[in-house]
């Protein structure tokens, strides 16, 4: 009486929730080989991006503490923008804005025997100039954490401000960098679905190609979640992997397991001072 | 932008003299200004070491003992006044007009590595260990083959008593055995001069010991040292030359015993009370 439209909502589909399933266990151990093919597209247009995000949001980092104040200006101004502006709009201005305006468009090229797509590179470009304006604060910050002494001990042996950087400063810059920069590419793994909306054929698009064919929204969408899931949990294991790695290299023991790391117990936040035992 | 900046060191001394005052000393320091901001904190320093000399600079925090000796290895520039090690300008360039500028980062680098500097706060590379601390300065700097700067840091650290430390990282030593690390880093550039700010001051008290142990062998080997501490015992014991500084000034300068028995100046003598 008081549910009548809830019930005719229920009633449209007497069977009780619409889930197939079969369908979902099939996507999800099955999938077809598009569908794989928009996973590794994932996959690759994330690292790539992520990897010239680090150049090139390290040569900002460095730019803004250049000695040439135009330098300086740029590099701020880049940040300020970038960081002020959606990651889909400056999508949809860099493929079809600036194609549209004929100030550049993206062409299909062949590199060392693989086709690359125009879409895909103009993707590929866009997240990495967008990350690396985000790398460059990372980067800043991590660079602004070494203490001042480090430089001053490396240039009264008689380095050159340039192998200071290189050989003191950046080196224990990263372990700093290192987990706000994992958290950026775990980030970044969720952004290339955005990729979408210009017509990337990545993992996203690829499930909402299947619901269109098959109606099976829940179930597809839900499996395009559990293949980020897993991406990102794998991307979980490498960094705390790095992490340890750096942590060992300063003597400093036991950082935490995977599974601590996954499930957030057994574990304290690392100070900066070594414990004899723990 | 001050005047003196352009035109730094343009009285002192005579220019293109054939025997310049300090052409022979390790050290040359010639009316030294240094501010920061509106604080003046040294006022004309000058000062001479000859090679193999031991100096010990003393006197009140503040005092400007310590931007005197960063200013040596030009890791602050001087507002006026020259430096010389090994009569050579350190931080700068003489033009011909007598002007100093600032000279190029490798100029300054190739001078800084000449110079040997022991900070406080040790300033050890924590992401190496204690044998590459050691080897980089000559493996990165004077292009040492890797394995002979690996042998020559371990001799070093074995020298200053740490051979079994080789692979220890820094944040794996005591305070004392960081500064001794520090001390072998400092040495493996094969320095003509060793600066020591304060080496001690950031230690236990039963660690001081053998860091100044160090020192003193350093001393008697014959190194040219200038070294900053509240040490008195070390400096009545390996000084060849004492020096009181206060107020961004040299008070007084002689040979330890004599200054720690009867300084001339009231200002040296009520420091001394305080200290000894």
């Amino acid at each position: 009486m008081v549910a009548t439209p809830l019930l005719s909502v229920a009633g449209s589909n007497p069977a009780g929730l619409n889930f197939d399933w079969a369908f979902f266990w099939h996507a999800l151990v099955r999938p077809n080989s598009s569908f794989l093919l928009g996973f590794a597209t994932t996959i690759y247009i994330s690292i790539i991006a992520m990897a010239l995000a680090i150049v090139v949001g390290l040569l900002l980092a460095l730019g803004r503490r250049s000695r040439l104040w135009p330098v300086r200006v740029f590099v701020s101004l880049y940040i300020w923008v970038v960081r002020g502006t959606p990651l889909l709009v400056q999508l949809v201005i860099v493929y079809d804005g600036f194609s549209a305006m004929r100030l550049f468009s993206f062409s299909d090229v062949t590199v060392l025997g693989i086709d690359i797509q125009g879409v895909v590179q103009a993707g590929i470009v866009t997240l990495a100039l967008n990350e690396a304006a985000y790398m460059a604060e990372i980067i800043r910050a991590g660079i602004a954490s070494v203490g001042v002494g480090q430089s001053e001990a490396g240039l009264s042996l008689g380095m050159t401000p340039g192998q200071v950087m290189r050989r003191i400063v950046l080196p224990q810059a990263v372990r700093l960098i290192v987990p706000p920069l994992g958290n950026d590419f775990n980030a970044m793994m969720k952004s290339t679905s955005l990729l979408a909306t210009i017509g990337v054929s990545e993992l996203f698009l690829n499930a909402e190609e299947i619901n269109s064919l098959t109606f099976r929204t829940f179930e597809i969408y839900s499996v395009a979640a559990l293949y980020y899931l897993f991406l990102t949990t794998v991307w979980t294991l490498v960094q705390s992997t790095i992490e340890a790695r750096l942590q060992s290299q300063l003597g400093i023991p036991r950082p935490p397991t995977f599974r601590q790391r996954l499930l957030g117990t057994g574990w304290r936040p690392a100070g900066g001072r070594v414990r004899d035992s723990a | 932008m001050s005047p003196e900046g352009e035109e730094k060191g343009a009285s002192a001394g005579a220019p293109g003299s054939p025997t310049r005052p300090g052409a022979a000393a390790a050290v040359a320091a010639t009316a030294v200004v240094k501010r920061f901001g509106a604080l003046e904190v040294l006022r004309g320093v000058s000062l001479e070491v000859a090679r193999g000399e031991v100096v010990v600079i003393i006197g009140p925090s503040g005092s400007g003992k310590t931007t005197f000796l960063r200013c040596i290895n030009h890791l602050e520039k001087v507002d006026s006044g020259r430096i010389c090690v090994n009569g050579q300008l350190i931080g700068y360039r003489e033009r011909a007009d007598g002007r100093l500028r600032e000279a190029s980062r490798r100029q300054i680098a190739e001078r800084r590595a000449e110079i040997g500097f022991v900070f406080q706060s040790f300033n050890l590379f924590p992401h190496m260990t204690a044998l590459m601390n050691v080897a980089c300065g000559p493996l990165r700097v004077k292009r040492m083959p890797r394995q002979r700067s690996l042998d020559e840091a371990a001799a070093l650290l074995e020298r200053v008593g740490l051979a079994d430390k080789l692979e220890a990282r820094p944040l794996q030593l005591s305070g004392g055995q960081q500064q001794r690390v520090a001390i072998a880093r400092a040495l493996a550039m094969r320095p003509s001069v060793m600066l020591f700010d304060e080496a001690t001051s950031a230690l236990d008290p039963e660690m001081v010991g053998e860091v100044l142990a160090v020192m003193r062998e350093l001393a008697t080997g014959g190194m040219t040292m200038i070294v900053v501490t509240h040490e008195m015992g070390f400096a009545a014991e390996v000084a060849d030359r004492l020096v009181m500084m206060d107020n961004g000034q040299i008070v007084e300068e002689g040979p330890p015993r004599q200054m720690f028995a009867a300084a001339a100046q009231a200002r040296t003598r009520e420091f001394l009370s305080k200290v000894l």
